[in-house]
């Protein structure tokens, strides 16, 4: 085993940017996220969220800051890229290899490359493994991707997109599959993803990037304690709106919906307000909609938590 | 899919969790509530095992961390225990209340439904107000607020 600087978070990033040409597909970006979370990583398209995946695994080098993984490995580097597996957005497969040649490409490509395993996951998966990835189904393929990523063993996975192109059954079962790794091995997960829908049964560490900033980072039970829907006259909505930051504002001739970011505490609300728990989903979509709007000190401090240099 | 190979002597658990995504209930309170049912229904008894963490993963496609916070949140209630290297197990009892006195309060609920029918109320309203008296009625038992609470200044 190597050395154990700074144990304990999958992902650490601190000034993090990144410019192509003359446009930032990230900035300024701030994160530490501990181990054994699977962090669901969302935004719009452009938000920098596969530039920031490819700044973890190393596929992509910082303009500025910097970026680490599991446990302060620089990303990239030999020792990062033995505890890390990524699987791309296309399933960077090779469509002209059977199942059975792809696995013997990875073999030989990665130093700890547990064959057996690969074999017996393809076989209870009923995958044939004669047949050309290029004829696999969606939902066969990206089995396959994750069985060539889990492995190499690592102890963090990264996943860019992968359910994007899953019809909702393949989705399902490769869910179930990345779950029960996570369940044997207790390996961290981060993945990007547009189906906000389905990430509140998987993830329970969320970040939201907008326009290549962090807007949201946090565990996703702090987060959900900490937010809260109003529903009350709206005559009275701009004094709620003074005492308590608001992520979503809604209202009509009578009746005012916010969505507020609580902290936690029990906020003094007038009479005749109603005080409701949010979902992942309707916080996601708030914060989507609003771009302005950010969680990031929320209850626990994000950057300079830990043991840092 | 065969994900859980580990095939122990033992027999499986009684019962499977299902999920209902539209239901607004957190994953693992739909989990705990499940198996207070399945107690109260007799479909679970003292001694019985719990699915384990990786086979209501594999099957639900849920965060392990989902399924232990549900098993902790029933051995908080006395309701379950954990083995270690076992699985989590039923150790408790739901006060089943006898069936001729099930039977008594249904039928004052049955006459209050016809009131409330009576008096205009359609099917969404009566849900509305039994949720929120039993909301209040919560808050008063406990004195803690529930899920949703009406805040006076």
């Amino acid at each position: 085993m190597m050395g154990i600087p700074e144990q304990g978070l999958a992902l650490e990033a601190s000034g993090l940017g990144k410019r192509f040409g003359s446009t930032w597909a990230l900035r300024d970006c701030g994160l530490s996220v501990p181990e054994g979370h699977v962090v669901a990583l969302v935004g719009p398209n452009g938000s920098g969220k596969t530039t920031l995946l490819h700044l973890a695994v190393g596929l992509a080098t910082p303009t500025t800051g910097r970026v680490r993984v599991q446990g302060g490995l620089a990303a990239g580097s030999l020792e990062a890229l033995e505890r890390v597996a990524f699987v791309a957005q296309d399933t960077a497969l090779y469509p002209s290899l059977s199942v059975a040649d792809m696995l013997h490409l990875a073999r030989n490509l990665n130093a700890d490359f547990d064959s057996a395993r690969a074999e017996a996951r393809i076989a209870e998966l009923d995958i044939p493994s004669a047949r050309k990835v290029g004829k696999l189904s969606g939902g066969q393929r990206a089995q396959v991707a994750l069985t060539l990523a889990l492995a190499k063993r690592p102890r963090l996975l990264i996943l860019d997109e992968p359910l994007s192109s899953l019809d909702p059954l393949a989705r399902h079962d490769f869910m179930a599959a990345l779950m029960t790794a996570v369940a044997e091995d207790g390996i961290s997960v981060i993945f990007s993803s547009h189906v906000v829908s389905e990430l509140e049964r998987v993830c329970d560490y969320l970040v939201v990037l907008a326009s290549g900033r962090v807007q949201v980072a946090g565990e996703v039970d702090d987060l959900l304690t900490s937010h809260q829907l109003y529903t009350g006259p709206a005559a009275q909505a701009d004094r709620l709106a003074a005492a308590l930051p608001v992520v979503r504002d809604r209202r009509a001739g009578a009746q005012a919906h916010l969505l507020v970011r609580t902290g936690g505490r029990r906020a003094e609300v007038p009479t005749g307000w109603e005080a409701h728990e949010v979902g992942l989903e309707e916080m996601v979509l708030a914060y989507l909609r609003d771009p302005g709007a950010s969680a990031l000190p929320g209850p626990r401090e994000l950057t300079g938590k830990g043991a840092r240099p | 899919m065969a994900i859980d190979k580990q095939i122990s002597g033992d027999e499986g658990s009684p019962i499977e969790f299902r999920l209902d995504p539209g239901s607004g209930v957190p994953t693992y309170l739909q989990l705990v509530q499940q198996v207070e049912h399945a107690l109260r229904l007799g479909f679970l008894k003292p001694g019985d095992r719990l699915p384990k963490v990786k086979e209501v993963v594999a099957g639900l496609a849920i965060n392990p961390n989902t399924v232990l916070k549900a098993y902790r949140e029933l051995e908080r209630k006395g309701l379950a225990v954990g083995r270690p290297g076992q699985g989590t197990f039923v150790d408790g009892t739901l006060g089943t209340t006898p069936l001729r006195e099930q039977q008594a309060l249904r039928r004052a609920l049955t006459a209050w439904m016809r009131s409330a029918g009576q008096a205009g109320l359609d099917e969404d309203g009566m849900v509305a107000l039994f949720t929120s008296a039993l909301h209040d009625f919560r808050a008063e038992t406990t004195g803690t607020t529930g899920s949703s609470e009406v805040i006076a200044s």
